[in-house]
């Protein structure tokens, strides 16, 4: 382990004093796919973003939650279907709220 | 309806209906524009709550859920602590200009939070409550948008809380992988069965537990949110933070360390004595030092954990009965000191520091003997609740063979008693240097009430709880 841990920085040591070092301007601007950047790479985005992605995540779970459920239907029968009621209940319940608060909206 | 219903739903019927109640405060909150009523509506659910605790018995969900004496108990200091914070907010959140109905909303849900803590039977229920719990909580501790301090506590609450779940996670994956069960039942049979106790990797799991624990009840050296939180909080949600989750802490403590890892019982043991004598010792001795009287408070609790903890440390049924009877007690004390501080919240003043209870017998005679019954009962001085709290804790450690530790937790009381009768000393023997007004809540006044008849009452006629509490646990871990 020793040796391996040597090797790694041994050889990382010996190319750094040995290879050639020529910065100028466009090699040390930050990468973006060849265009010249534009801009701060730090934005600051607006919450709303973040509220669309955060109601993104609460349906998508729902859709996932429903297939196994839908898949296996047969078996587990009655039980399960009221307890994907009450689910669906729930999250229902959080759509009134957002749909209320307006967090549907874009532009207020 | 068939049968799985009535055996499997009843059990959780106390849970069901306070989350459906969260619901209706929700979203009646987007009708009513009048938000004391969703304060009316949480009390009426917590009441309602209440009586259903009697009509539940079992498990339920595959053993992942129980409904015992010692679940019921704990949920019984839930709802007080609920419904007396929920009593102080109305007004106070209209003075500090938040008065929004997700607050009662957000305070249910914890509150459902605790409760399946307490009935947790499996470990993984255990880490639902706790997160149901803690991220109510946390946006809670942040409810005053446009004070920089509350977005503080929310934010250091929140990272510390996340580190604290990710140990206890951790903890969990640990004693799954050695045993191959999340069932608190299961792993302590299985561990009784193949005597692991030695077994490096279920000391690093008992460990964690005590870490993550540590932190809900914040003991030292897991304490250091409390301070900023407690003083950032809105001041209703700081009395109910500084009892709900704690206690809620402690009720698990009690199924994870003293059932399943019940064989382990000597590694945990050293790891709460090191615990308890910090937290009673940092804890007062910093509440010396501070003059926010939020921050006063916070350093006491922490140093109550520390008291609390010696039931647990006993190991012994005395102990725990005794343990629960201090929440209890803890409880009504502790949001009756909250309330006094609350109710001094006006739009003019802020009345937080200890400076500010300067005279204040002579201004409000009635709110200062009250005060003083609580700082009373706060360092243990009878007639009050916090003596009879303290002696069955006490007494459970000697019995225990922890005299050595019972000295300690004398002496450290001893220092308590400096802060504490700091307050009064300020409220009697100075004169008032400012005017004080209180704010005209009936809601605050009326737990003031309650608070101060059961600190006294318990504290002439102690039988009944403690008995109540022996009662509770005899069914427990079985």
């Amino acid at each position: 382990m020793i040796i391996a841990l040597a090797f790694g920085l041994g050889s990382l040591l010996v190319g750094m004093l040995v290879r050639p070092r020529r910065p100028y301007r466009e090699k040390l601007l930050p990468y973006e796919s060849g265009n010249p950047p534009i801009g701060e790479p730090r934005v600051r985005f607006s919450v709303k973003f973040y509220i669309i992605a955060m109601l993104f995540v609460v349906f998508d779970v729902e859709a996932i939650f429903l297939y196994p459920w839908a898949v296996t239907f047969d078996k587990i029968g009655l039980y399960a279907f009221v307890e994907m009621v009450l689910f669906i209940i729930i999250l229902l319940v959080g759509y009134i709220y957002a749909w209320k608060k307006d967090a549907f909206r874009w532009d207020e | 309806m068939p049968e799985i219903f009535r055996t499997q739903l009843m059990v959780v019927l106390p849970e069901t209906l306070l989350a459906v109640f969260a619901m209706a405060v929700v979203l009646l909150d987007l009708v009513i524009r009048k938000k004391s009523v969703l304060a009316g509506i949480s009390i009426a659910g917590a009441a309602a709550v209440f009586y259903s605790l009697f009509y539940t018995q079992g498990f339920a969900f595959n053993h992942m859920f129980v409904a015992d004496g010692y679940g019921i108990f704990f949920k019984f200091i839930f709802l007080v602590s609920l419904v007396l914070a929920v009593l102080l907010s109305n007004k106070y959140l209209s003075v500090e200009g938040v008065n929004h109905g997700e607050y009662y909303g957000l305070m249910l849900f914890a509150t459902v939070g605790m409760m399946v803590m307490a009935s947790a039977s499996d470990l993984i229920t255990v880490y639902l409550g706790l997160e149901l719990m803690s991220l109510s909580v946390y946006v809670l501790a942040g409810f005053i948008r446009h004070s920089a301090r509350s977005s503080e506590a929310a934010l250091k609450y929140f990272m510390l809380g996340a580190f604290a779940s990710a140990f206890l996670l951790l903890g969990i994956s640990l004693t799954y992988g050695l045993t191959g069960t999340t069932s608190i039942g299961g792993v302590a049979s299985y561990l009784q069965l193949h005597g692991l106790a030695k077994n490096p990797v279920l000391i690093l799991a008992t460990i964690l537990y005590v870490v993550a624990f540590g932190f809900k009840i914040a003991a030292v050296p897991f304490h250091m949110w409390a301070p900023d939180v407690y003083e950032g909080a809105p001041t209703p949600i700081t009395a109910f933070m500084s009892v709900g989750p704690k206690a809620a802490g402690f009720a698990v403590i009690g199924r994870v360390l003293l059932v399943a890892l019940g064989s382990m019982s000597f590694e945990w043991s050293t790891l709460l004595i090191v615990l308890s004598i910090l937290s009673m010792a940092a804890g007062n001795i910093l509440a010396i030092a501070q003059t926010n009287i939020k921050r006063m408070l916070a350093y006491s609790s922490i140093a109550h954990a520390g008291y609390a903890l010696l039931g647990v440390i006993a190991f012994s049924p005395e102990g725990l009965a005794s343990m629960m009877n201090y929440l209890l007690i803890y409880a009504f004390m502790n949001i009756g000191a909250f309330t006094v501080v609350t109710i001094l919240r006006t739009e003019g003043m802020k009345a937080e520091e200890l400076s500010d209870y300067e005279g204040l017998s002579k201004t409000h005679p009635l709110l200062a003997a009250l005060m003083l019954i609580f700082m009373f009962s706060l360092t243990g001085i009878p007639p009050t609740a916090g003596f009879i709290g303290k002696f069955y804790l006490f007494t459970a450690a000697i019995k225990a063979g922890y005299t050595w530790l019972t000295v300690v937790a004398v002496l450290m009381s001893a220092i308590s008693a400096y802060f504490y009768l700091r307050v009064v000393m300020y409220m009697y023997m100075k004169e008032p240097a400012k005017q004080l007004e209180m704010a005209k809540s009936y809601g605050a006044r009326f737990a003031l009430l309650l608070t101060g008849l059961a600190v006294l009452v318990i504290g002439i006629l102690p039988a009944g709880l403690i008995d109540m509490a022996r009662a509770a646990i005899i069914d427990f871990g079985s």
